[in-house]
């Protein structure tokens, strides 16, 4: 697998002196071509900042950032909103589409604005929605649609236009649960099978249930990286990163003693049974 | 790729541009028939100088080119006819009377013009043999008089005037047409100036004199590119006078400059009004669109198609709007009775067309700054 996307001591810092914020402390991560990452953690812990540097709509105070072999920390605006169009797919939270386009549109806009919508662009932007279910909503208007049904264009818009990575800004914040199941799970079928980089902002951590890799970042610094299958299971289930690694310990420990492991009703506490 | 945006934009919110553009039509009709007031009145008022066959107009002097103040003789003008350069000069006296119909017709108001036969002042005529005698009884009548009252070359028209205390009728014959040349709104009469003295209005009767006082002495110049020396010359070798070229004359007709004037800022209000109007639509709509547009910009549209969009969808709007609006006072004038003094003058509609067409881009550049300074950031929530 080839890297889509690296960064290396990446760092924001709003203001300066003594009313400096650090919002984003010295983060390096790797996404991988095919690969789902979950960017995780709680309010204004800097993933939105974070988020807005890997979507070059904000410039690194210091570091290194690189997507598709291109460096994002010294681009220009114009260079920056180039690069935005051509390299990056991007979901947000609200206000996805252009309300007065169709789905159909909203999707061939991403074509439009790089000069590429062709016949072959036509076709795959209506392939991408029929896809993602929507093939009876093409030319439905954005208010004619369901938050989910928004969300799952604007997912089209994202990989339309075969970007380098895609980034979705909590994709499921509006959504019931039973949706935001299915929109992220549709979301990381596209992202394996179109073989992007794709990375996820949220706080809702059962929504890792369907990704490669979870990142977490707290206070500005990313302090998990989480990337085995069975623990990010766990954190899937039970939303808690502790769990999910203790789990994973006693579950180690259990295999020593080749005993089955269980967890008991109180946190952090399991009872080893010798088969 | 920014007018696909602006249209398609448009075309799904065609309810409320189209509402907008009815404003924008409104303000167009509005515009332009004050327009043609102005010119209507101002026509009006100055049609006969307009159309005189004259360069110069000489007047008495201090009287601040008045002409119903201005006294001038033939000592006057034989002296003026011999200022070199000068090819003619002939004499207007200025007055007003009434002409009355014996079947009943309501009488008209006119202004009676005296001038000397082949002398500037006697007009060009469209039909019609013209003055003869210093002293005969006939009239020339403009063209708009002749259609209205249905009258033609040959009729008798009996003219009222008042004569000391007493009502005097006098009979004139018709012997030419000339093109339409109102003088202070009201038709014009033009008489042999021996005729207009004997029959204007006097607060005594009548005498018999040789010496007719007039008015004003219009002056054909040998070189009408000379107009400007000659103003000063003539003043120069006759004594008692002023001169002044029609500009001037025009200006100073009583109550021309003060109406003109207060149309004219009632046009630039209206054209502000405009500009205010578009201004705040847009920008209105421009803060409601924040959020979107911080989403088109932060999927990689550039500043320049987000700002030509919105540039775009202001001049379409502006553009129907004014078309609207122009078409509305076509048909309006058409319907308007004919005794309102409305004149579409091309240039004065093309002018105020222009200016309407600029209300729109003027009015929306803040709605265009506006969406210039959107940040991409908006999209993901964050407040620069």
């Amino acid at each position: 697998m080839a890297i889509a996307l690296k960064t290396v001591d990446v760092t924001k810092t709003y203001g300066k002196d003594e009313t400096a914020v650090v919002a984003v402390h010295q983060a390096n991560i790797e996404v991988q071509q095919g690969e789902f990452v979950a960017l995780v953690g709680p309010s204004g812990s800097g993933k939105t900042t974070l988020l807005a540097m890997l979507a070059a709509l904000l410039s690194p105070t210091s570091g290194s950032l690189l997507i598709g072999g291109e460096e994002l920390s010294r681009m220009t605006e114009k260079e920056r909103a180039r690069f935005r169009r051509e390299k990056i797919g991007f979901t947000f939270q609200a206000n996805n589409l252009a309300p007065y386009l169709t789905a159909l549109e909203n999707v061939e806009l991403m074509l439009r604005l790089n000069g590429k919508l062709d016949k072959a662009g036509k076709a795959r932007a209506k392939e991408l929605l029929v896809r993602l279910g929507l093939g009876d909503r093409l030319n439905s208007l954005p208010n004619q649609l369901s938050g989910g049904q928004q969300q799952r264009v604007a997912i089209a818009r994202a990989l339309v236009h075969r970007p380098e990575v895609v980034l979705a800004d909590e994709p499921t914040a509006s959504l019931d649960t039973e949706r935001a199941f299915q929109v992220v799970e549709t979301f990381a079928n596209l992202i394996h099978e179109q073989n992007r980089a794709g990375i996820m902002v949220t706080h809702d951590l059962r929504m890792t249930k369907y990704v490669d890799k979870v990142i977490q970042i707290v206070d500005g610094k990313i302090t998990r990286v989480m990337s085995d299958p069975r623990q990010i299971e766990i954190l899937s289930r039970t939303s808690n990163f502790e769990m999910a690694e203790t789990d994973m310990a006693a579950e180690k420990l259990g295999g020593l003693f080749n005993a089955r492991v269980e967890p008991v009703e109180v946190e952090n506490l399991y009872v080893l049974r010798g088969n | 790729m920014a007018l696909h945006l602006a249209i398609k934009e448009i075309w799904r919110n065609r309810g409320r541009f189209l509402l907008f553009s009815l404003v924008i039509a409104l303000i167009t009709t509005l515009v332009l028939f004050i327009a043609a007031l102005a010119g209507g009145l101002a026509d009006a008022n100055r049609q006969f100088i307009q159309e005189l066959e004259a360069d110069v107009l000489v007047y008495q002097e201090n009287v601040d080119l008045q002409a119903s103040s201005s006294r001038l003789d033939q000592t006057t003008l034989r002296n003026i006819r011999r200022v070199n350069g000068v090819a003619e000069a002939g004499p207007l006296g200025f007055s007003t009377a009434t002409i009355v119909f014996a079947d009943g017709r309501e009488a008209v108001d006119v202004s009676l013009i005296g001038v000397e036969p082949g002398m500037p002042g006697d007009p060009v005529l469209l039909s019609g043999s013209g003055l003869r005698n210093k002293r005969d009884r006939q009239v020339i009548i403009d063209s708009k008089l002749a259609q209205e009252q249905n009258l033609k070359l040959g009729d008798e028209i009996v003219i009222k005037s008042i004569q000391g205390t007493d009502e005097e009728f006098y009979t004139l014959k018709v012997t030419g047409i000339t093109d339409e040349r109102r003088y202070f709104f009201q038709p014009s009469l033009i008489v042999p100036l021996g005729t207009w003295d004997r029959i204007r209005p006097q607060g005594t009767a009548p005498t018999t004199t040789t010496d007719i006082v007039f008015n004003v002495i219009a002056v054909r110049l040998e070189n009408p590119a000379d107009v400007e020396q000659m103003l000063t010359r003539i003043p120069a070798a006759v004594d008692g006078v002023e001169a002044a070229n029609k500009q001037q004359a025009i200006l100073a007709i009583p109550g021309y400059t003060a109406q003109q004037s207060t149309l004219n800022t009632q046009q630039g209000f209206t054209l502000l009004i405009g500009v205010l109007v578009v201004g705040g639509f847009f920008q209105i709509q421009m803060l409601q669109k924040v959020p979107q547009i911080g989403m088109l910009k932060a999927i990689g549209s550039n500043n320049r198609s987000v700002a030509l969009a919105a540039l775009f969808q202001i001049v379409i709007v502006t553009v129907i709007g004014v078309t609207i609006g122009s078409l509305g006072t076509l048909l309006l004038s058409l319907g308007l009775p004919g005794n309102v003094p409305i004149l579409f003058s091309g240039a004065s509609v093309i002018s105020a067309i222009a200016l309407l067409l600029l209300i729109g881009p003027i009015g929306g550049l803040v709605s265009v700054r506006l969406a210039l300074k959107i940040d991409p950031l908006t999209a993901i929530g964050v407040r620069s």
